[in-house]
């Protein structure tokens, strides 16, 4: 049974045993950025793409393409502001809100 | 042929343990079930066995590691008792939420406060809503025959849950009794080869075990789970009956002794069986009062209809417990079973005791006054007192 076939309608015949998960990287289904009190707003133009910030992310939530830094993904970012307290040239900047 | 042994209880565990050679055992000593892990490492040192013993630094440790091991797919166990078993409280419900077949060598002591080293009920009783399979011994024989039994009721696809199998501190874990042990090739027959359908360590199949469930998705788990403990009344009895096919020795959900015509009945849990048998013998030879005695052997799932149907036409029934819960009521086997009988409209006389609390002695006389008050108040049907105790100084 695949994780996109239970829903909150699923009646308790059709959950899996022990609420296990036969599939990797469900947890992208799961829009953690809803949960956001505040935001990262990406500045493309002061970026430097020194990478500091996209390790530290901890929702895997900054995605990096052919070694450049792209914006925010907001599906999953939850607003933690520690990529704007690593970014040294001030490129990251938290805004109050969603 | 079955092999004639003299063995402690926990030793008697601890060969089955070599007998089944499980794949991972994480253990922490606790009195009195200190022992297992000791002789199970004694086997894995000598090179009887090749389970990987994981030396963990406190039982929330050793049950985490069990959860893991058996997570990713191995046969794992461990052995604990009283405060031990307290600490494992938290994982002891995600093995069984987790649906991990995971067996658990009890060795029954009483919860500390005040600390007391010696045998009763409180720890599995306080774990009896965990969601653990708990099935109980009166002898070393017993105990050992359970635990054979253990793995493949856990193990069973329409179970998956965990198993306690329980035995007294002290009187069966350390006294040395005569035993029949099975020999290896029909356990090996028993309990066979572990492969499970779904464990972590298939890279074939990435998953994921033990999730965040929101309220959405928590009480179907829970019904779920319950499905799984009424199929394990099934498969307990499916394995009973091999068991007695390669033995000869009969299991059930209780033993009914000199049950047939019995009027006046004694239903206990654990050790004290023994001792309560040899005052049913000795009331039925000297005057033949119809006395009898329903021994408890499997508490989780509770055997609620079938109990009933033993117990609802005697005329007194004396339920004993060798825990407390603290209701200001009874017991815990008080409630379940006296609830059991009122739904079965029983119109027995009933009353509910606390024994051997702390490791209190119970003895044969103790049984007879039991059976005599049953007695009077079948006749009286007068019970100033549905809740009493065995063996209590008490200034009144």
């Amino acid at each position: 049974m695949k994780s996109t076939e239970i829903n909150e309608k699923s009646p308790w015949q059709d959950i899996t045993e022990g609420n296990k998960i036969f599939e990797p990287a469900t947890s992208r289904h799961f829009r953690t950025g809803e949960w956001r009190t505040a935001t990262p707003v990406f500045d493309e133009e002061k970026c430097k793409q020194c990478l500091l910030c996209f390790p530290v992310c901890p929702d895997s939530s900054i995605p990096v393409k052919d070694g450049r830094r792209e914006d925010f993904d907001y599906d999953h970012c939850k607003g933690c502001g520690i990529c704007a307290k690593v970014c040294p040239f001030g490129a990251i900047t938290m805004k109050e809100g969603r | 042929m079955a092999i004639r042994e003299r063995l402690s209880g926990n030793e008697a565990v601890a060969y089955a343990i070599k007998q089944i050679n499980p794949d991972v055992m994480p253990a922490f000593p606790i009195t009195p079930s200190t022992e297992i892990p000791q002789y199970v490492a004694n086997y894995i040192a000598n090179g009887d066995i090749d389970t990987e013993f994981i030396h963990v630094e406190s039982e929330h440790s050793a049950m985490s590691a069990t959860l893991g091991a058996s997570a990713a797919g191995a046969r794992a166990l461990t052995a604990t008792s009283s405060c031990g078993m307290a600490l494992m409280w938290e994982e002891l419900y995600v093995a069984a939420s987790d649906r991990l077949p995971i067996v658990l060598a009890l060795v029954n002591r009483a919860l500390t406060g005040p600390i007391n080293i010696n045998a009763d009920h409180s720890d599995s009783m306080g774990a009896r809503d965990s969601g653990w399979i708990q099935i109980y011994a009166e002898s070393n024989q017993e105990v050992y025959d359970n635990f054979l039994q253990a793995f493949p009721i856990a193990e069973d696809p329409r179970v998956h849950l965990p198993v306690m199998i329980c035995q007294d501190g002290f009187i069966t874990s350390h006294g040395v009794e005569n035993i029949l042990l099975v020999e290896d090739e029909k356990v090996r027959e028993l309990v066979g080869e572990y492969h499970p359908e779904h464990f972590l360590l298939n890279s074939g199949e990435p998953m994921a075990v033990g999730p965040y469930a929101v309220s959405n998705y928590y009480m179907e788990t829970k019904r779920a789970q319950r499905e799984a403990m009424i199929n394990a009344k099934t498969v307990i009895l499916e394995l009973a009956a091999k068991f007695e096919e390669m033995t000869g020795r009969h299991y059930g959900f209780f033993e009914e002794y000199a049950m047939e015509d019995a009027e006046y009945v004694i239903v206990l849990i654990g050790s004290a069986a023994g001792t309560c048998k040899a005052a049913v013998d000795g009331i039925r030879q000297s005057t033949g009062k119809k006395v009898g005695l329903c021994k408890i052997r499997v508490f989780r799932p509770f055997p609620e209809e079938e109990l009933a149907r033993a117990l609802k036409d005697r005329r007194a029934i004396a339920i004993l417990d060798r825990s407390e819960m603290f209701s200001a009521t009874g017991g815990p086997l008080g409630a379940e079973v006296r609830a059991a009988l009122q739904s079965a409209g029983s119109r027995a006389e009933v009353v509910n005791y606390f024994y051997g609390l702390g490791g209190r002695d119970i003895t044969v006389q103790d049984f007879e006054r039991v059976y005599e008050r049953l007695e009077e108040i079948a006749v009286t049907r007068e019970i100033p007192d549905m809740y009493e105790y065995i063996g209590l100084r008490s200034r009144s």
